[in-house]
């Protein structure tokens, strides 16, 4: 099983002024979207303005963390010792419609179909930090 | 000062290896005075001078080095690889706008022997500034740490939607080996492969790449010549013409880690250049006798060859299948052998060979060659004679 949640992975960034928020919400179990306050828009990777109203106001929401695979990989070399051996590297489109890249974990990689819906949970990470990690629902489990 | 039409009149570089045994600035320098003395040219005549944001070299270096009297223009091209042909692009628009006479593009590095991109990038806490992506925050977290993996996850999808597996990819593999085995500069030289060398070769990223999936790691350096076609009447080559080059960055795209975009299977940069390759020039992919194709991994050379339009989208594998990049298909790629096969310099090595080809000095010579295509994802240029 690829499930990741070694204390030995990398503890995320602080991220930049225009992402730290991000950051800081994965580190207390929230997964955070940037929503423009003008067309109401999410958008990621962070910016500091919205590419379609050019309003620079936004707010930190918390997203339903629902999302279905896009794409994934299960990176073989160089080996890091610091993930556990067979993790899954995914590319999740999540239901407010925005892309992140994150792993995806308890299922095995002949099982993953691009499409299957997914839900985020949280690692734990070196220095006591988190990491948003994906997982099949329970529905895709049944599917 | 005169100004006129930008043409490439020298290449140079050094030799192709694991371990070159000197510094970047050596290689920088060995492959600049190369393609100087191709030119008829020598360091007097520099004025400008262009390479990557991440080559190591310092241009107030190479000066001092090469015993340049002055630069009036110098600059560098941002995304990795893929802004390999920007470097044209940025020659050509300072020798036609009159900022310089004479601009030399170089790219040098011992990739192999010193800075392996292939390796774990973990622990690069430099960032990746200018290089257009963004590895940095939103993968290394995620245990994404190389060009395979980053490619990978765009490669993955497309071979889902179009129901292919990695077997696809190897007579892409195949065909640059083959290249390489005729090309006495080519690392692999005289060392073609099957389909089944390329089946059996490890994962790198699975179920996408296997090894032989991937460009190799190299020492070495290139460099090119640009001055204008007036110039170059004197000089000893006959001048290859820059129909047009450009640069592309589209809406939300990334160099490598290009998650974003709407349709990760469609290759928006490579897309993006060749409409406005094909606006400028009225040149189309018809009108192309070789293409030299920016092949960091095999799935790379359908990308290309589906946004230059030379298939449809979705129709690259069987394209490839039924050898139309072969020498006598309908439209030859990389026949120095490319990235996996003659040696990993960046793209700069593309750009020599695509020189060649139109000059008719290549060691795998198509016939006729009127037009070549250089494309590396976000930059390209026509080629052509002049």
């Amino acid at each position: 099983m690829s499930d990741v949640k070694s204390v030995e992975r990398p503890a995320p960034p602080q991220g930049s002024r225009d992402s730290a928020f991000f950051w800081e919400g994965v580190g207390r179990e929230v997964l955070l979207g940037q929503q423009c306050t003008g067309c109401k828009r999410f958008r990621h990777p962070p910016r500091p303005l919205c590419p379609h109203c050019r309003s620079f106001e936004w707010k930190a929401v918390e997203l339903s963390g629902r999302g279905t695979v896009h794409s994934w990989v299960k990176p073989i070399h160089p080996p890091l010792p610091m993930f556990p051996e067979g993790y899954l590297v995914a590319l999740i489109d999540l239901e407010e419609g925005i892309r992140l890249l994150s792993n995806l974990c308890e299922i095995e990689p002949d099982d993953v179909e691009n499409g299957m819906s997914v839900e985020v949970f949280f690692a734990p990470t070196r220095d006591g930090g988190r990491i948003h990690q994906f997982r099949p629902t329970q529905e895709a489990r049944r599917g | 000062m005169a100004r006129g039409k930008a043409v490439i009149v020298g290449i140079g570089q050094t030799e192709f290896s694991k371990d070159s045994g000197r510094s970047e600035q050596r290689l920088a320098c060995e492959s600049i005075l190369a393609a100087l003395d191709d030119a008829g040219l020598t360091p007097a005549d520099v004025d400008g001078m262009t390479t990557y944001t991440i080559d190591n070299n310092e241009d107030v270096d190479l000066v001092r080095a090469l015993g340049i009297e002055n630069l009036t223009f110098s600059s560098r091209v941002g995304h990795g690889g893929g802004g390999a042909v920007g470097t044209v692009a940025h020659a050509m628009a300072a020798v036609e706008s009159g900022l310089a006479n004479v601009v030399v593009g170089f790219r040098a590095m011992n990739e192999r022997s010193e800075q392996r991109f292939g390796q774990s990038q973990m622990n690069n806490t430099g960032g990746a500034k200018g290089a257009g992506t963004g590895f940095i925050e939103w993968s290394l977290p995620l245990g994404s740490a190389t060009p395979a993996v980053w490619t990978a996850i765009q490669a993955q999808r497309y071979l889902d939607r179009y129901g292919l597996t990695n077997a696809d990819f190897a007579p892409v593999s195949v065909h640059l080996r083959q290249m390489a085995a005729t090309n006495p500069n080519a690392w692999f030289y005289q060392q073609p492969i099957t389909v089944e060398d390329h089946q059996n070769s490890r994962w790198i990223a699975e179920p996408v790449f296997r090894l032989l999936d991937c460009c190799q790691e190299s020492d070495g350096a290139v460099a090119f010549v640009v001055t204008r076609e007036e110039r170059a009447r004197d000089l000893k080559q006959p001048p290859v013409a820059i129909r047009h080059a450009t640069q592309a960055v589209p809406f939300e795209s990334e160099t490598v880690t290009n998650y974003y975009v709407e349709d990760v299977t469609r290759f928006e940069t490579g897309v993006s250049t060749a409409k406005t390759l094909y606006e400028h020039t009225g040149v189309g992919p018809a009108d192309f006798q070789v293409a030299m194709l920016y092949d960091h991994f095999t799935i790379a050379i359908f990308w290309h060859l589906e946004a230059n339009g030379f298939c449809k989208p979705g129709e690259a594998a069987d394209f490839v299948r039924s050898g139309e990049i072969g020498l006598s298909g309908s439209i030859p790629v990389s026949p120095n052998g490319g990235h996996l096969g003659e040696a990993y310099i960046h793209g700069m090595n593309l750009i020599a060979e695509g020189v060649r080809q139109v000059r008719g000095t290549a060691t795998n010579q198509v016939d006729d060659v009127e037009h070549a295509l250089v494309a590396a994802g976000m930059s390209a240029a026509v080629l052509g004679r002049c």
